[in-house]
């Protein structure tokens, strides 16, 4: 766990090698709520840091999943498709959502760690 | 995340009981309302399908129209037959303006000695203005801010008021009585907002938190907030005011002529009775209607629908159906469209997805209608 990232929008990153597994929070599906429906991105498409990347919608709303770093979509998260309640039962494990293959590293650097996240979201309250 | 509006919003007298359960409270209608508890609105929906749900609707406007012929003055202002009510019998109506549109849909049941009516919150004091400026003098209008209103609903709520009222097991769906609970003197009906058996109880402020706790003691009731609310009107085809009906919607187009009486068709009598009257005979350009998405993506309110390459209408209300276990939502679509089985599409996030027309409602009513 201790390569693990975390985005001002509540996504995660857990870097593998030049692959970074990308989630939403424990918070942020606390605050969410029931998940019904992920929107996951095609695979082989680009993203920008920042940029829309998937979308997950609770009974109340949909919510835009930006990408927390750049890179090209390698895999995505099949599971949710049927089962997108996995997002509030593990939303840092087997409720992630796409794997990116890293066009720029160096962007982990900049977000948040887990200590810095918690305190970020103790913040918010 | 701080809302500056938050210090003015008034709370129901359940305020202490939401946090004390947990509830995660937003602003809804000028109150602080709790929009679900820690179980969730999943969980909350499907109990109140299976068991009993106990929601705080205290936001709502509770009111009394008192004078000889307040019925009669009621209807200058709506489209239902409410001098046809029975002693203790209750009817869903509709506030019309001018172009048959609807400024309020409500509730109204015969106390005997007064008309007892419940309109929707955010409606609540121009509904009142409404009344007072064209019943007053020869009826007056009294809002009963000292109640709260709560409502038991699902299928086990008989057997829980039973506990309470045992006379209330054979009252029938639409019907009314003054009672007793747990001490309190109550105004209940049975009817409700989620497509289930139920009641509606209004009680005392002062005695409300007690009967919350009372019911929420029965081991069929758990507490359910606005959001499971929401999502069970939504499969009950039940409209939303400010969504699915609304000043510009017209009581034929929002597929309600079932509250249009037969006498009030024939007399008028209410704002925009010659337009309902020609929509009923010619044929309204649209017509509210259910909308089935294919696959699980939930279309939203204002989703365009789409039929033959151009938008037809759009989705007033639209998200998951717990019951239904996928998404579910209605809207208003061009009358040529409406038939149940047309295809259309829907557009969700720039993409045209394909959906269907269906009759309402998606969760049939199991309301009490007597032996």
């Amino acid at each position: 766990m201790a390569d693990i990232r975390f985005s001002k929008d509540h996504e995660w990153v857990r870097r593998d090698g030049d692959l970074a597994v990308i989630g939403i929070t424990d918070y942020a599906q606390s605050q969410l709520g029931d998940v019904v429906y992920v929107e996951l991105p095609e695979i082989g498409r680009k993203v920008e840091q920042g940029g829309d990347a998937a979308v997950v919608e609770s009974v109340k709303a949909a919510s835009e999943v930006y990408a927390p770093v750049s890179g090209e979509v390698v895999a995505v998260n099949e599971l949710l498709s049927g089962e997108p309640g996995r997002v509030n039962a593990d939303a840092m494990g087997e409720g992630w959502f796409f794997k990116l293959k890293l066009s720029d590293p160096n962007q982990l650097a900049a977000l948040m760690d887990e200590a810095a996240y918690k305190k970020f979201i103790e913040g918010l309250s | 995340m701080v809302d500056p509006s938050a210090e003015s919003l008034q709370r129901t007298p359940l305020y202490a009981l939401h946090r004390d359960l947990g509830a995660k409270l937003v602003p809804f209608a000028g109150y602080e309302m709790p929009v679900q508890y820690p179980a969730g609105i999943l969980a909350e929906h499907l109990h109140t399908r299976s068991k009993a749900g106990l929601f705080d609707v205290s936001h709502m406007g509770q009111l009394r129209l008192r004078g000889a012929g307040a019925a009669a003055a009621l209807e200058t202002l709506c489209p239902g037959d409410i001098q046809a009510l029975g002693r203790l019998r209750q009817r869903y109506t509709l506030f019309t303006n001018e172009r048959g549109g609807i400024l309020d849909d409500l509730m109204v049941t015969n106390a005997g000695d007064h008309l007892f009516v419940v309109v929707n919150a955010g409606c609540k004091a121009n509904d009142i203005a409404h009344l007072r400026r064209h019943l007053e003098p020869g009826v007056t209008v009294e809002m009963l801010a000292e109640h709260a209103l709560l409502a038991l609903q699902g299928p086990q709520a008989v057997s829980v008021i039973a506990r309470l009222a045992p006379a209330l097991t054979t009252m029938k769906f639409m019907s009314a009585a003054a009672v007793m609970l747990d001490g309190a003197p109550c105004f209940v009906t049975r009817s409700g907002y989620t497509g289930e058996d139920g009641f509606e109880i209004s009680v005392p402020a002062e005695r409300a938190e007690r009967l919350a706790k009372r019911l929420l003691a029965e081991p069929e009731v758990a507490p359910i907030g606005l959001g499971a609310r929401d999502s069970l009107r939504l499969e009950a085809g039940l409209c939303l005011y400010g969504h699915d009906i609304d000043e510009t919607t017209t009581v034929i187009e929002a597929d309600l002529a079932w509250a249009y009486h037969k006498r009030r068709r024939v007399e008028g009598g209410f704002p925009g009775a010659a337009i309902l009257q020609r929509q009923l005979a010619a044929g309204a350009p649209r017509k509210r209607v259910g909308i089935l998405p294919d696959g699980r993506a939930p279309a939203r309110e204002h989703t365009p629908i789409i039929a033959g390459g151009r938008q037809i209408g759009e989705i007033t209300s639209g998200g998951f159906g717990p019951t239904i276990g996928g998404p579910v939502a209605m809207g208003y679509v061009a009358v040529k469209s409406a038939a149940p089985g047309n295809a259309v599409s829907l557009v969700v996030r720039g993409t045209e997805r394909p959906a269907c027309i269906v009759k309402l409602p998606f969760h049939t009513p199991r309301y009490y209608r007597g032996t």
